[in-house]
């Protein structure tokens, strides 16, 4: 799929000043720095040593994921450790082999870290930079991989959330989390886990330290861009945590699924909607900041009929699925019918988080494209979401409550 | 011979009671899956493409990593029948209401408080000494469970891409293969896949089933949906061949675990060692198409079972890599050489327990789980380092003449494989077409 480059380039655009570019392709080092909260997670901004290193041009780069230069030695436990960075949005320190464009492997030590916003502690960007390790470093048989936090999932998969001040996220500065954050200056422990493969290769502390000066480097550049344009950014989450807002994560894993439903939180006064799809907002004319925060009644109007809002709030009394059709009302006032399916959703303590509300067009109830019939389609996203709450509060760092 | 005593696991609501509950006029009142029920069902079909290529960063799920889909297809399909089961009440209780959690440590291990699980189930003496063991159609078996418990099948398209038919009729002559519900999930999208499930095969892996399981992992796309096999004496509970599968949002450890490469086969399948892990085992990935890298696992497998070798089979990252871990703690359970200790939490330590998902029955083995405790477990589980090697150089003997046929013929047509070098493989599990196992064929001690 083709990105449109606009948005590539409104990713640095809209956080940093305009010589930022400049700036980080005055540095010598090799690196890329990558849009998370971009479908398929791109690459942003390559540096010109990184363009040397691996063959390719700038063209055949942004836009591309990270995985391009992965080919099939590549250790699929060492890709697994940096999806699980990814989506804790944490640091890595880890020993890779990539390939170059005619083909050729080369092993890298590859560092990636996360840039938040300062001012509410979202994940902007991750650098990440790639020191070259010299045949006659590989001394020993082992290499090591260091990953900071507790483990979780990631996806490089979509994301197409916007960063504008209506998208709240989740600052959770777990104890662990600091604990990571604080320890990240510290040697990797001589004891992490290896990997072997064929001709495996440990990076020397020159190249560690390489890595270390490049990823300082660059977050000077981009710290000192970003004041500029008032969205200042930084390498640590350094914002309180807010009630009532779901971790990146969550979002990213929400924005997968392409169906109109809300997710509503009822551990919050009047059950306000921290969560709302593409979609949602498309079926009925709003635009999130008009959405999240509040209750879901808004969509109801002079015609709806009040037994069948009862209906649904004895179901939501008794934490109940429940199903109804009820008469909604869109933004320009204008009435639709609503095959509503309504759904408590519980996190990985198995307690009640949210309440998910899937809306379906009654009137346009065409089978997907697969023959898939819309009753299905629609329980398939209740069951999206469920699988998506209950996977991303396993850890610390994304529980609620 | 060895048994051991443990809680059946539940995974049919057809399973307990054999008390007739007649509520048809036709077929045995159940509207089962058997011959009695089965003429004129309808069942949605999931007809895959058969896929010749997937390998490396190529694959299929990177596929749509890159060009970031909706949910993919069968991923949704399979989520909404299961959640319509769960709103019809057909679970036993709600999974998403078992806690769980991941244990702090660098490993990352699973522990999920399941409390509902064995419940209301007396413990049953198995026989642990036989991996193979002949089809009993006396026991219980999927040809069992009611036509409402199966979510749809899943099935190879012969001819042209991946299509669904909602309302496809049963065709009696073609066994089919269905994927249904487990009643007592381990997590969210807890499923079945039988394979030819008319054919009533037994427990054991023959290649053309071990491909159907490959393509359903790859066919969902989700880092996160895996599938399972255990063998019998590998804490398989029904001998009635399948498959398990579930949705965890999250790295299991031993796919973090780093590996050793062995040895990469002619057809591009590359073999590791697992390393720094608590259960030895083989990772096998790679491969020129689906076709030989499921071909390497089965033959694998298949050896291990001919030498009455119980083992797991962990289908992770989209299908692109297979983890192959013999066991022996059945074994040592029946010998008396298991702690009491480790037996009292009761946790039968198959595939999804290997891979670090472990599923706990009391509240203080719950609230106790650290990493210590799930590796001291698994590492009771794995077969010592000398015995490992033994059972190495059995599966490599095997796969290297396999192999070497292979070489010979044409890679893409996996039919011929069968014939001259496979002789001893194919004289107990014919890979065409096995015919419904009824005879009384003993395994190789
Ligand atoms: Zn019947």
């Amino acid at each position: 799929m083709e990105l449109p480059l606009g948005l590539i380039e409104q990713s640095l655009n809209s956080r940093y000043s305009l010589w930022v570019r400049e700036a980080l392709n005055d540095l010598s080092d090799n690196f890329t720095i990558t849009d998370p909260c971009i479908a398929g997670h791109p690459i942003v901004f390559v540096s010109p040593g990184f363009l040397k290193m691996t063959g390719y041009t700038k063209e055949e780069v942004i836009g591309k994921n990270g995985k391009m230069f992965q080919g099939p030695e590549t250790s699929r436990s060492s890709v697994m450790l940096i999806r699980e960075a990814v989506r804790e949005e944490k640091e890595i320190q880890i020993n890779l082999l990539n390939y170059r464009k005619d083909g050729t492997p080369f092993w890298v030590f590859f560092q990636m870290t996360p840039v938040f916003s300062k001012e509410d502690g979202q994940i902007i960007h991750f650098v990440g930079v790639q020191v070259p390790i010299l045949k006659n470093s590989r001394k020993s048989r082992c290499g090591f991989v260091r990953i900071q936090g507790d483990s979780h999932e990631n996806e490089f998969r979509a994301c197409k959330s916007f960063l504008g001040s209506c998208r709240r996220e989740l600052m959770s500065d777990s104890i662990s989390e600091l604990d990571c954050t604080l320890n990240r200056d510290s040697q990797p422990d001589s004891n992490s886990r290896g990997v072997e493969i064929e001709e495996p290769c440990e990076a020397c502390d020159d190249e560690k330290q390489r890595a270390a000066i490049a990823i300082s480097n660059i977050l000077f550049v981009l710290t000192h861009h970003s004041e500029v344009t008032g969205g200042l950014v930084c390498e640590r989450r350094c914002s309180l945590p807010r009630v009532g807002i779901l971790c990146s994560s969550l979002n990213t894993s929400l924005n997968r699924i392409k169906q109109s439903f809300v997710l509503t939180d009822p551990n919050l006064p009047d059950m306000p909607i921290v969560y709302a799809s593409d979609e949602f907002l498309k079926l009925t004319g709003y635009t999130r900041c008009e959405v999240l925060g509040r209750n879901c009644r808004f969509l109801s109007g002079i015609d709806t009929d009040s037994s069948t809002l009862f209906k649904i709030k004895e179901s939501l009394q008794s934490e109940q699925a429940c199903t109804v059709r009820i008469l909604n009302y869109r933004k320009n006032k204008s009435s639709f019918w609503n095959d509503l399916h309504v759904s408590p959703v519980h996190n990985a303590s198995g307690k009640l988080a949210y309440f998910v509300g899937v809306q379906m067009d009654a009137d346009d109830k065409k089978q997907d494209e697969h023959g898939l019939n819309p009753k299905t389609k629609q329980l398939s996203t209740v069951g999206a979401v469920k699988v998506a709450v209950r996977s991303l509060s396993m850890t610390v760092g994304c529980s609620q409550g | 011979m060895l048994r051991i005593k443990r809680v059946p696991t539940v995974v049919s609501n057809y399973q307990e009671d054999e008390t007739e509950n007649v509520s048809r006029s036709t077929g045995c009142g159940r509207n089962c899956l058997n011959k009695c029920c089965i003429e004129g069902a309808k069942i949605p079909l999931y007809a895959f493409k058969k896929l010749n290529k997937i390998s490396g960063s190529k694959g299929l799920c990177c596929e749509y990593e890159n060009s970031v889909p909706p949910v993919a297809f069968l991923d949704s399909l399979l989520l909404g029948e299961w959640e319509d089961r769960m709103q019809r009440g057909l679970f036993r209780y709600d999974v998403t209401a078992c806690e769980t959690k991941v244990i702090p440590g660098k490993y990352g291990f699973i522990a999920q408080l399941n409390e509902g699980r064995h419940l209301k189930k007396r413990p049953t003496e198995f026989r642990v000494d036989k991996v193979l063991q002949p089809f009993d159609g006396n026991k219980f078996n999927f040809t069992k469970v009611g036509q409402e418990e199966v979510l749809f099948r899943f099935e190879a398209n012969e001819n042209g891409n991946t299509q669904f038919i909602p309302n496809d009729a049963i065709d009696l002559e073609n066994s089919p293969s269905v994927v249904a519900i487990n009643v007592s999930p381990i997590e969210y999208g807890h499923v079945l896949l039988i394979p030819r499930i008319l054919d009533c095969l037994p427990q054991r892996i023959d290649r053309e089933s071990f491909l159907l399981a490959l393509h359903m992992a790859t066919e969902a796309g989700n880092t996160y949906f895996r599938l399972g096999y255990n063998s019998l004496g590998a804490f398989a509970t029904i001998n009635h061949l399948h498959f398990q599968a579930y949705y965890l949002g999250v790295p299991f450890p031993i796919e973090k675990a780093p590996t050793k490469k062995i040895m990469t086969l002619k057809d591009g399948v590359i073999i590791s060692e697992l390393l720094k892990y608590p259960v030895r085992g083989l990772v096998f990935e790679g491969g020129n198409t689906l076709q030989s890298l499921s071909n390497s696992v089965s033959d694998a497998c298949i050896c291990l079972q001919e030498n009455n070798i119980p083992y797991n089979i962990l289908i992770a990252d989209c299908g692109q890599r297979i983890f192959l871990l013999p066991q022996c703690y059945a074994e040592k359970q029946a010998l008396g050489e298991v702690s009491a200790e480790l037996l009292d939490t009761q946790v039968n330590p198959a595939v999804w327990e290997i891979s670090g998902h472990m599923v706990l029955k009391r509240k203080k083995d719950y609230e106790e789980a650290s990493e210590e405790n799930a590796w001291r477990l698994l590492a009771v589980v794995s077969l010592s380092e000398e015995r490992f090697q033994e059972v190495c150089a059995l599966i490599f003997e095997v796969i290297d003449t396999v192999d070497a046929e292979n070489t010979e013929g044409s890679s893409s047509m996996p039919e011929e494989h069968d014939d001259g070098c496979l002789k001893e493989v194919e004289a107990r599990n014919n890979t065409t077409r096995p015919l419904p196992m009824t005879g009384t064929k003993e395994c190789l001690v």
